[in-house]
């Protein structure tokens, strides 16, 4: 009953991908880790190939596809450049709210232009004062009439200076909590709407990171996604379907520092003999490799309980699967540093990067600390 | 415009060779299977062709055992309409062989315009375009690196480049047979939204004896494999910068017997 084999289809989407990210991103990607310029070609070209937006359904001009194909795309681009990925696939993180709770109707207001042109979106969650306490985000939505009045401030925004669109999450009471969050589509050229400067983060530099404030912002109602005083849901069922592709990333970068330290070791000698002889280094890279192979199977159970409509159960693997793959792409990335020796703590060689970029996944779209908090509600739960 | 493309699914480049015990093949269960270049360069030009006329159909058609499947797949998600796959059990047929197994397909398929790799990259034997033109009784030229149809879509020009940077260009009448080298054009990825409508398109399928091969053996067998020597370490010559020439010298001329 239980059947690990890919279709047909994913395996050659898996290799398209594969493909795509040695050709276009594994050249450029110390350039842009080095720079930090906005890799604007190769999210150009991604677009060109179809795999961002891939959950926007047929009906509206997209592919339709699931958490687990999200799963196989975002692998292979963690294995090319995790910032990258990063900005690659935040469009879907962005769109999600409209695409689960939004009207048809503004399906094709908000989402329709990303799938003609390659335009971004950014999802507006986070705050200064509101990062694993998201409940207690303060950035308000006042009404006026047929508009809301949106002022406060957003923190860490990915691709936020590239968006031409912005879901943010706002509250129209701080009282209520949870209760009185909202979700609003705003364009990104919205009068009011001001940009930080783009972060100087220690890893995945390719990817855009800002803050940004809404003074007096009008937006029409007609924005809502969702029902007011819903915000709260639709961030967290979102995040339930992005949660585990973001941990795919973190299973294809730790892929990569494994692939790295493996050709290393054989190649690298010591007291006259390929490192990779000694029991050493090869329990080093058979526990690396242990590790990212459980990280993937979680994964891939996150989102086949996701497209086989399991929500509960979804959202549990995935926090599993975030908590686990973001610690083991760490631990992977320091081992393979310790395994390049001073190479590896060199930027001639690919593994530092890396270790800089995974630390991210412990931090964004839930720490570890918080997943392990849902993990723990869910097992203790009566 | 009809045109057809004929496809060989081969190893990547990067495989590593291992000879089997017996030595007369190639051990092939480890590789990772890619469409020839050449003929890849050969589909990118005819996809071209198909969209910039805005009409006409591209099929693919590959000899091969089962899992030359794949190789049309790719073909297909990367935009090919149609795919025909002549299944064999032996993946070890000579080419002659193979290129009759394609000219009945084709003389049933009736193609305006034949497209292919000017060799295959795993034996780079060179002769199934030839084979197949001879068969078909069309003209053919190997070598192109691009090629233009007339407007009125009974002929093409095919250009090669010859031998201190000359262009040579060759007009055909069609039917005719354009085999490919490394040409102008950079081949497209199969597209996510491609590789979906892959899915859902038919691979016809045929075998040797459906087209009345059955009873031709291959004429060619191969009968040993050999890997190549060893590459032997390199040699650090010692010494200052005088004594380190002379010694260089001196092997250039008494060992490696170049100067």
């Amino acid at each position: 009953m239980i059947d690990f084999t890919l279709s047909d289809e994913q395996m050659a989407l898996k290799e398209m991908v594969r493909k795509f990210v040695e050709k276009e991103i594994v050249p450029v990607a110390k350039h842009h880790d080095e720079t930090k310029e906005f890799p604007h070609e190769v999210i150009k070209k991604a677009w060109e190939l179809g795999i961002m937006n891939v959950a926007v359904p047929q009906k509206f001009g997209g592919l339709g596809l699931g958490v687990f194909d999200d799963v196989l795309i975002s692998e292979e681009l963690g294995a090319g450049c995790l910032g990258m990925t990063t900005s690659i696939c935040v469009n879907t993180l962005a769109i999600y709210p409209i695409l689960l709770y939004g009207t048809d109707k503004q399906i094709e207001q908000f989402v329709t232009p990303l799938l003609k042109e390659p335009k971004l979106a950014s999802f507006c969650l986070t705050e200064p004062g509101a990062g694993s306490d998201a409940a207690g985000l303060s950035t308000q939505a006042r009404e006026d009439g047929d508009h809301f009045i949106v002022n406060g401030s957003k923190m860490w925004i990915t691709n936020a200076g590239h968006a031409s669109l912005f879901t943010v999450f706002c509250t129209v009471n701080k009282e209520l909590k949870q209760k009185g969050i909202i979700c609003l589509a705003i364009p990104a050229d919205a009068p009011g709407i001001s940009l930080g400067k783009a972060e100087d983060k220690l890893g995945q530099r390719a990817s855009d990171t800002r803050a940004i404030q809404f003074e007096n912002v009008r937006v029409p109602k007609s924005h809502l996604i969702g029902k007011m005083g819903e915000g709260f849901k639709v961030a967290l069922r979102t995040l339930d379907r992005t949660r585990t592709p973001i941990a795919a990333g973190a299973v294809g970068a730790a892929r990569a520092a494994l692939g790295h330290s493996i050709r290393y070791s054989k190649e690298r000698k010591q007291f006259n003999q390929p490192i990779a002889n000694f029991q050493a280094i090869q329990f080093m890279l058979a526990d690396m490799s242990t590790k990212v192979e459980a990280a993937r199977l979680l994964c891939y159970q996150a989102g086949w309980c996701l497209d086989n409509g399991k929500e509960v159960e979804g959202a549990y693997f995935s926090a599993h699967a975030k908590r686990f793959a973001a610690d083991m792409a760490m631990e992977v990335a320091i081992e393979a540093v310790q395994i390049f020796g001073g190479y590896g703590y060199t930027k001639e060689y690919p593994v530092e990067k890396i270790m800089r970029d995974v630390k991210l996944v412990q931090i964004y779209e839930g720490t570890s600390q918080v997943q392990r908090m849902v993990i723990a509600r869910h097992i203790l739960k009566d | 415009m009809n045109i057809f493309v004929l496809l060989k699914q081969v190893p990547d480049t990067e495989s590593k060779i291992r000879i089997s015990p017996d030595r007369n093949n190639i051990e092939k269960n480890d590789f990772k299977w890619i469409i020839s270049p050449y003929d890849e360069f050969a589909l990118e030009e005819a996809l071209r062709t198909k969209e910039a006329l805005k009409a006409g159909t591209v099929t693919v058609l590959t000899v091969g055992p089962d899992r030359a499947v794949e190789a049309l797949r790719t073909a297909l998600a990367m935009g090919a309409d149609n795919a025909m796959h002549v299944k064999t059990e032996s993946d070890n047929l000579d080419t002659f062989l193979v290129s009759r197994a394609l000219a009945e397909v084709l003389k049933k398929e009736n193609p305006d315009f034949i497209l292919t790799g000017k060799q295959a990259v795993d034996d780079d034997q060179a002769a199934v375009f030839g084979y197949v033109a001879e068969f078909l009784n069309v003209p053919s030229v190997s070598g192109a690196i691009k090629y233009e149809v007339a407007p009125d879509r009974k002929s093409v020009k095919a250009y090669k480049e010859v031998e201190g940077g000359a262009k040579h260009v060759i007009e055909m009448p069609f039917p005719c047979l354009v085999a490919f080298t490394k040409g102008l054009n950079t081949p497209r990825y199969a597209s996510l939204p491609g590789i979906m409508k892959a899915k859902k398109k038919e691979i016809k399928g045929a075998t040797l004896a459906d087209l009345g091969l059955a009873s031709i053996e291959p004429t060619v067998k191969d009968s040993d494999y050999q890997l190549p020597p060893e590459r032997q370490a390199g040699k650090k010559i010692p010494g200052d910068g005088a004594t380190q020439a002379r010694e260089l010298v001196r092997l250039l001329r008494e060992e490696a017997k170049v100067i």
